[in-house]
């Protein structure tokens, strides 16, 4: 397989930055997954779609609106009607998938390359967050393995919260280093590491 | 303003993309009714009240809204997937 070269790699400073009263409020760090993909059924094929989905990476995601869960190498959550983004850290799933998708019950596009995964953890990822995004991040709005699709500018986001204190996100490659860069401004007032 | 999405939740005005007067009725492709087109096209009750409209949201789940708002308040009465009730109208 081709190597996958991060997008953010001329300004990935790891390490300890902005605001050191107290220490790093949040961890920033890129998942690189292996994996991206995007499933998107035909009207009244849901189920099947899902179906495989949950076989293809022994998930069980539910079909309620951006029902979503997780494991340590594995995700996926719906993020708008008949439509949800697999994640694994090990390569070739978008093929695993298009085997068990056919024509007749979806599509299976490979983001794997298009989009960069970016993690925030931490007391203030929340905080962080909105600044960014007009969403309420408090875990009774966005509880825990539920995704969501939002947008900040023109960078159109895709969030799942993996952790109380865990947000992932998902981004356009090819404007993830200008949104990491807004992340890492966001984030100097509290203090943040670079993992 | 809030818009309730019927699968995202209700979300900021500026996840959305307003889409115009949701009662204007299409004239037959091959129609050459001019003023038929012309009405299409241009002319819009602008109503104090209740207003039928389009929206997607855009910066969201990207699907195609029928909403019913009023232009008064901004109070949003109804929301629908705009597909389900493009097919009520083609059913009717
Ligand atoms: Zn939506």
């Amino acid at each position: 397989m081709v190597e996958i070269v991060s997008a953010l790699e001329p300004v990935y400073r790891r390490g300890a930055h902005g605001n050191r009263d107290g220490g790093s409020a949040i961890t920033l760090w890129e998942t690189q997954p292996g994996s991206i993909v995007q499933v998107t059924s035909w009207p009244g094929k849901e189920g099947a779609a899902l179906a495989a989905i949950n076989a293809a990476a022994s998930l069980d995601v539910t079909a309620d609106a951006g029902a979503g869960v997780f494991s340590d190498t594995r995700s996926a959550f719906g993020f708008a009607p008949g439509r949800w983004l697999m994640v694994d850290q090990a390569e070739g799933m978008g093929d695993t998938l298009r085997d068990r998708i056919d024509t007749q019950t979806g599509t299976v596009t490979d983001l794997s390359h298009g989009r960069t995964a970016i993690a925030i953890e931490g007391e203030r990822a929340e905080w962080v967050l909105s600044k960014l995004f007009a969403l309420d991040f408090s875990l009774a709005a966005f509880p825990v393995s539920v995704g969501k699709s939002t947008a900040h500018h023109e960078f159109f986001t895709l969030i799942q919260r993996t952790a109380t204190d865990r947000f992932d996100l998902y981004v356009y490659r090819s404007f993830a280093r200008s949104f990491w860069q807004l992340l890492c401004t966001s984030a100097e007032e509290v203090g943040y590491t670079v993992d | 303003m809030l818009i309730p999405c019927p699968y995202c939740g209700p979300r900021d005005l500026s996840e959305f993309t307003y889409q115009g007067d949701a009662t204007r009725v299409r004239p037959d492709p091959g129609s050459t009714d001019q003023a038929a087109w012309n009405a299409y096209v241009y002319d819009r009750v602008n109503t104090a009240g209740d207003h039928s409209e389009f929206w997607q949201h855009s910066g969201g789940c990207r699907a195609h809204l029928r909403i019913v708002r009023s232009t008064l308040t901004h109070e949003v009465k109804s929301v629908a997937y705009a597909r389900d009730s493009i097919h009520e109208r083609s059913r009717a």
